[in-house]
């Protein structure tokens, strides 16, 4: 009876490590390919005889990319939205939550209801777009010319992360409020004093989700950042790839590295700073759905 | 008896009497009700700071979710690439007239859209959902922490790709074959294991709309079944030794175990998810089908979004195309809505 178990057991954990061994390879594969494609010579790449290591090396397409004024152009941008897109984001963010998670609030649930809703109903792309331009006029009108700070300020709101922050801000005993309270705290001070810090791992993987959406942001980026120099990263990705799959490109290119080399290239610049955060960052990410998705 | 249940409740019922008095609370009742918005007031004062951080908050919302929304009124109206929305003429329903029952090509692309959309989302449900389920059971068997986290880390890191990136690799490992080069190297596995024809792999997966929903299908699970399964593995790890202890006493095996102690336990994220899923079964990630999508695949690949995008943004029929969005979101926010509520009643669970 005991020796059956075990037999059943011992099969049941070797299918589960080889299929998860053959999902994982499959998720990581295209990556390692890129790489190897990316620094691999014209012919091998373009007849598919690299599989997984690079042959005959080169770096050519790396120092193409990297001597391109533009693409460094794009990797500060991405940066900047990142960075500011962030910021902006978490401070209302946290102003807006830590107001919402408060009893005493009055119009409580009508607050709520007006963040939760836009969960359920978008306007559309049109309606958005058209919205877009108008703030484009108004920022132009009062002298902010960058679209960035457009994309930074007027992009990637999210009712979901606000709501993480308000269950994580209902957790805090309000014991520790109170006593805050009593020694003089003002509102603020108790925000920064007690409510932050105690919310430490929500607020985190906050951030990390606005930060990496803000990395990933592609359509409304392309949408709205007319200036060539002020593109974001994904951006000049794409308009690669499309300009890439034009057949005259094609024609008029050189014989050290294949064109798709430098397409590579570029996905491997633009995932190296995920890749080099991702093994600190995704523990927070687990946690943080785990403690907010759903709420009973 | 029946009196007293059915007399006004500011009543009370005096037993010694028998008769009814006024509740001594009514007053104070009545006084707040009297001076309610003054009472707003002074608590909106004494907590003032409170809602002066509520307010870049609102703004935010207002200016760049809400005020789209006015901008949704141009469905009604006929669309002026000049006038702002307000000064439209109003045209009725007849952008709707023309997107459902007009005898254009329009309205035949229009819901081709729809259908396109229901049919991708619900493939994407079909075959993703069940994935990151699975996935999570596997992690479970895994006894060893560090191979376990490994696994993790390796497969959550799809979800962390941006959707460019992510399309991108698809564009490129499924590329057509060339004068100068051959078919990616994806086309050419596929080709090797009798998959697909050469000649289907030489002219480009993604130039095939046979192919286009398998491709949306298999991106999608490898781009989200590991992230997915977190919940689903909250929930195992979440079962008691004891369970799996006392099942075995009893005899069961590994299948067993799976049926009797880990399926129940997790029946009611399933259910959650399962519901979630169901009611953003029209918010599909336009994103993914615009960098994918191509005129070759039209057919099976254009969704509501792509297909407004197409006419509202690069061509000039901003009202047919806010019109056609408008049906698909309200259709979406009422699937929400009701799975939402259906959850509520089943499982005391609410979403939101």
């Amino acid at each position: 009876m005991k020796r059956k178990t075990e037999t059943s057991e011992l099969i049941f954990r070797i299918i589960s490590y080889t299929l998860l061994t053959i999902f994982a390879v499959s998720c990581l594969y295209p990556f390692v390919f890129a790489i190897s494609a990316a620094i691999s010579g014209a012919h091998e790449v373009d007849y598919n005889q690299i599989v997984l290591l690079p042959k005959s090396v080169q770096f050519d397409a790396f120092r193409n990319m990297f001597s391109n004024n533009m693409f460094w152009n794009a990797y500060t941008n991405t940066f900047f939205l990142t960075i500011f897109g962030t910021i902006w984001a978490m401070l209302y963010s946290i102003l807006g939550a830590y107001a919402l998670s408060k009893k005493r609030l009055l119009f409580r649930k009508a607050l709520n209801f007006f963040l939760v809703f836009t969960m359920w109903f978008s306007a559309g792309i049109v309606p958005q777009y058209l919205n877009y331009l108008a703030t484009k006029t108004v920022f132009n009108s009062v002298g902010i010319m960058d679209d960035k700070w457009l994309v930074v300020i007027a992009m990637g709101m999210q009712a979901m992360n606000i709501v993480l922050l308000r269950n994580a801000f209902e957790e805090v005993p309000s014991e520790i409020e109170e006593a805050a309270i009593v020694d003089g705290a003002t509102e603020f001070q108790v925000l920064t004093t007690v409510y932050i810090p105690m919310s430490r791992s929500t607020i985190a993987t906050v951030a990390l989700f606005f930060a990496i959406s803000r990395w990933n942001g592609y359509f409304w980026a392309r949408q709205m950042i007319s200036n060539g120099y002020e593109k974001p990263l994904q951006v000049f990705i794409r308009e690669l790839l499309e300009q890439y799959q034009d057949p005259e490109f094609i024609n008029g290119w050189n014989e050290v590295y294949s064109a798709d080399s430098i397409i590579y290239a570029l996905i491997v610049c633009s995932i190296v700073p995920i890749l080099i955060i991702y093994p600190f960052i995704q523990k927070y990410f687990a946690k943080g759905v785990n403690e907010g998705g759903v709420k009973s | 008896m029946a009196a007293k249940a059915k007399a006004a409740d500011y009543l009370l019922y005096d037993e010694a009497t028998g008769s009814y008095k006024e509740d001594p609370e009514q007053r104070v009742r009545d006084d707040v009700e009297k001076h309610y918005w003054r009472h707003v007031w002074s608590m909106i004062v004494k907590d003032w700071r409170l809602y002066v951080m509520l307010i870049p908050m609102l703004l935010v919302f207002l200016f760049w979710r809400y005020f789209p929304m006015y901008e949704l009124l141009g469905c009604f109206k006929v669309a002026d690439n000049v006038l702002p929305v307000a000064d439209q003429l109003f045209s009725g329903f007849s952008n709707f007239k023309q997107l459902l029952v007009g005898n254009t090509s329009m309205s035949t692309e229009f819901w081709r859209a729809l259908r396109n959309t229901f049919i991708l989302s619900f493939y994407g449900m079909c075959f993703g959902f069940p994935m990151p389920i699975v996935v999570a059971l596997f992690f479970n068997e895994i006894r060893s922490n560090i191979a376990r986290s490994v696994f993790q880390v390796i497969t959550y890191l799809p979800k962390f790709m941006s959707t460019v990136v992510m399309t991108s690799l698809v564009v490129m490992l499924v590329q057509q074959g060339t004068l100068v080069s051959e078919m990616g190297i994806i086309s050419k596995l596929l080709v090797s294991l009798k998959l697909i024809t050469y000649e289907t792999g030489n002219s480009g997966i993604l130039h095939n709309p046979a192919f286009f929903r398998a491709v949306y299908v298999i991106s999608g699970i490898w781009e989200g079944a590991g992230y997915d399964s977190i919940v689903y593995f909250a929930a195992i790890i979440a079962i008691s030794p004891t369970s799996y202890e006392a099942a075995q006493i009893d005899g069961a095996g590994k299948m067993a175990q799976m049926k009797y102690v880990v399926l129940p336990s997790i029946l009611s994220t399933v259910t959650i998810m399962l519901i979630t899923r169901i009611g953003s079964l029209l918010n599909i990630g336009y994103e993914k089908v615009l960098l994918l999508y191509n005129a070759d695949t039209f057919m099976t690949a254009d969704v509501v979004s792509t297909f407004s995008n197409r006419y509202g943004l690069e061509g000039a029929a901003k009202g047919l195309a806010s019109a056609a969005e408008m049906m698909n979101n309200v259709i979406g926010m009422l699937l929400v809505i009701g799975a939402n509520t259906i959850s509520r009643k089943a499982s005391n669970t609410s979403l939101y």
